[in-house]
């Protein structure tokens, strides 16, 4: 793959992110809530960077620190070699036109009392001084790139499918010509044909216009269809990344091989003996010592307990933070 | 001597009135569930699942009515029942958990409340036989430390717990047909898995015949026995998982499948349905899929194809496997 060859256009670092939780409320006893834990990757310019992971895994808080909507607690991001953290107000909302964003679920997404146009047409106001007939202008040439006609111009959210207005969310995301995007789960409130529909404009976009995405997903099969990279991560931590068809075909971490055999499948082939988990994830705030998975782990040792592991290097671009890799 | 089915629905229509005229939202589903069967009942949004499950237990919602159709549980037509017959039937014989346990488990009791409440409902025991089969049956869903369970309240428990109460609540009354309304859609793969598990084992242990509705194929492909595919309030095929997912026939069904992303189409585009759900308002007078179709004949406009038995546990409406003459 040499697109690998490029300077990274997104690099994040050792990110932190820590919240304090209160306890109670008449007393002061608090609790950290590591949210993301020493967190680095790299996104390459017109790739795909997917991220898995199951709820309250950190995705969320990862994608809020790379926008700077939270404060980070420490590390940096960097974006087209800037750190953004050392960026001010003016310089940041400068950046932000680079970088856009695609929620999860587009019927809370789009504002119900906004036409189709004034949604779309948002960023362009603020961020640019151009006069309404070219932002019409604008406007309909972004419908037109995400499959939407020229009458839906007036029309507000809900008379539409979930289907459409993600299409219009996607379009909002375009309008600003950004270089990447970051999708938070853009296809989990969709059916399986719509899904099937937005996944393939999100490609034929991605190719049109070079952009890079980083996709955030629970479900492993749709990352993997997407992604040329994928990080699995677990409460806070990325415990297993690569390229996308090594993590997938050959897991070294056993939380990314429950995950894949847990993912239901429709060919038989990928339907092995199903590996079932003990438990939930647990509480962020109390997390178990040492490494994070091992009370669910199905080869937790005694140093698992103990050692948190680190991140090894096993292979060319593949990482795994586990004892049994290190042994 | 053909086996009696412990549940089948035939021809049900149903129809709602609405201030903009009918909406015909059920339009001859026909369903047949042979005893200790796991059938998965698939469909995009709007096709009528969860109406159909919700039409067997004669509960339809303020507006909804059945037009015409026959629903028989153990030989008798639910349908005719008065509604003090039928409160005898729901919980005892027909019990249902639905997509999100948090809604239905009321956050100011403990789950020994709402579990002896249900008990005290259908039958007449003394209070600590209530109290031993409240702790019995969260054994039976496979809770770690029952005792501890019955004493919280539904907040102090994580979604795959509430989940798992929820089927112990269903259970309560050992019914012969157990109604799963998206029960893991709500819930994060390897927690999926674990409530899936739960199931096959719960109908393999209690004897117990189970319905899945669900929109997620490859959860039907892992887990049921059997499949009815509905589109359009109607179903397009029916019959062993095997053969309606590995062997399917129907154009849609095919669709379905092609649309969902799997392993050995990385990269790949997939393919997309085009058009969308055909309006609720219209009445169909063709197959309900024609204007989506690929292969679709002039006939699929006219004429709603019958099911047509294609073997022994395989069925189709379609006219691509109907005889030249009847085209």
């Amino acid at each position: 793959m040499n697109k690998i060859d490029d300077k990274p256009l997104l690099r994040v670092e050792k990110l932190k992110k820590y919240f304090t939780k209160r306890l109670s409320v008449i007393q002061k006893r608090s609790r950290i809530v590591r949210a993301v834990e020493d967190v680095s990757f790299s996104i390459y310019p017109k790739c795909t960077f997917g991220i898995v992971g199951e709820s309250g895994c950190g995705k969320t808080t990862l994608l809020r620190c790379i926008f700077q909507v939270v404060k980070l607690t420490s590390g940096n991001i960097f974006f087209e070699g800037e750190n953004l953290a050392e960026l001010s107000r003016n310089e940041l909302r400068d950046k932000r036109k680079n970088m856009q964003m695609v929620f999860q679920n587009p019927f809370i997404s789009l504002n119900p009392r906004m036409s189709v146009l004034n949604i779309v047409s948002e960023p362009l106001r603020t961020h640019t001084e151009i006069n309404f007939e070219e932002i019409r202008q604008r406007v309909l040439i972004l419908l037109d790139q995400v499959g939407l006609e020229k009458d839906h111009l007036y029309r507000y959210p809900h008379e539409f499918s979930g289907g459409q207005l993600q299409r219009i969310a996607i379009a909002r995301a375009l309008s600003l010509k950004p270089k990447f995007l970051a999708l938070d789960e853009p296809t989990s409130a969709l059916d399986v044909s719509v899904q099937a529909q937005i996944i393939t404009l999100l490609r034929d976009i991605q190719e049109e216009l070079d952009l890079t995405y980083l996709f955030i997903s629970h479900n492993l099969t749709m990352v993997h269809h997407i992604s040329d990279f994928i990080s699995v991560m677990y409460l806070g931590k990325i415990v297993e990344s690569g390229l996308a068809d090594e993590v997938f075909h050959q897991p070294q971490h056993p939380y990314t091989q429950v995950l894949l055999s847990s993912t239901p499948s429709l060919s038989a082939q990928y339907r092995k003996d199903r590996i079932i988990t003990k438990g939930s994830v647990p509480d962020a705030s109390n997390p178990p010592s040492g490494c994070a998975y091992h009370p669910r782990c199905q080869h937790a040792m005694d140093i698992c307990g103990k050692i948190d592991p680190e991140l090894l290097i096993i292979g060319d671009h593949h990482q795994a933070a586990c004892h049994l890799v290190n042994s | 001597m053909k086996l009696q089915p412990l549940l089948s629905v035939k021809e049900l229509h149903l129809h709602f009135n609405t201030y903009a005229g009918k909406a015909y939202v059920l339009n001859g589903v026909n369903l047949e569930i042979m005893n200790n069967d796991f059938m998965g009942l698939v469909g995009e949004t709007g096709c009528g699942k969860s109406l159909t499950s919700f039409s067997i237990l004669k509960l339809i919602p303020p507006g909804g009515e059945i037009i015409s159709g026959e629903i028989f549980f153990k030989g008798d037509n639910i349908l005719i029942k008065s509604e003090k017959e039928m409160r005898r039937i729901r919980g005892q014989q027909i019990s249902m958990v639905s997509q999100d346990p948090s809604a239905y488990l009321n956050p100011l009791f403990t789950i020994e409340q709402q579990i002896t409440m249900v008990i005290k409902q259908h039958q007449d025991l003394e209070k600590n036989a209530i109290t031993q089969k409240a702790h019995d049956l969260l054994q039976i869903v496979e809770l770690p430390n029952p005792g501890g369970i019955l004493k919280s309240y539904p907040h102090e428990l994580s979604g795959g717990m509430k989940q798992r109460v929820a089927i112990a609540l269903a259970l309560s009354c050992k019914p012969d047909l157990l109604i799963a309304d998206e029960p893991t859609t709500d819930l994060d793969v390897t927690i999926q898995a674990q409530i899936l598990d739960l199931l096959q084992k719960l109908r393999k242990r209690e004897q117990l015949t189970i319905l899945m509705v669900t929109h997620d194929l490859a959860v039907v492909a892992e887990t049921c026995k059997s499949v009815t595919v509905l589109y359009a309030g109607k179903d397009v095929e029916t019959g062993s998982v095997d053969k309606v997912l590995y062997e399917s026939k129907h154009p849609y069904t095919k669709a379905l499948l092609e649309a969902s992303p799997n392993p050995k189409t990385r990269g790949q585009k997939l393919s997309m349905i085009p058009g969308k759900l055909p309006s609720t308002s219209e009445r169909q007078f063709g197959c309900p899929f024609s204007s989506r179709c690929p292969k679709a004949m002039p006939i699929c406009n006219r004429v709603i194809p019958t099911m047509k038995q294609l073997d022994e546990d395989h069925k189709v409406a379609c006219f691509l496997y109907e005889d030249e003459r009847v085209r």
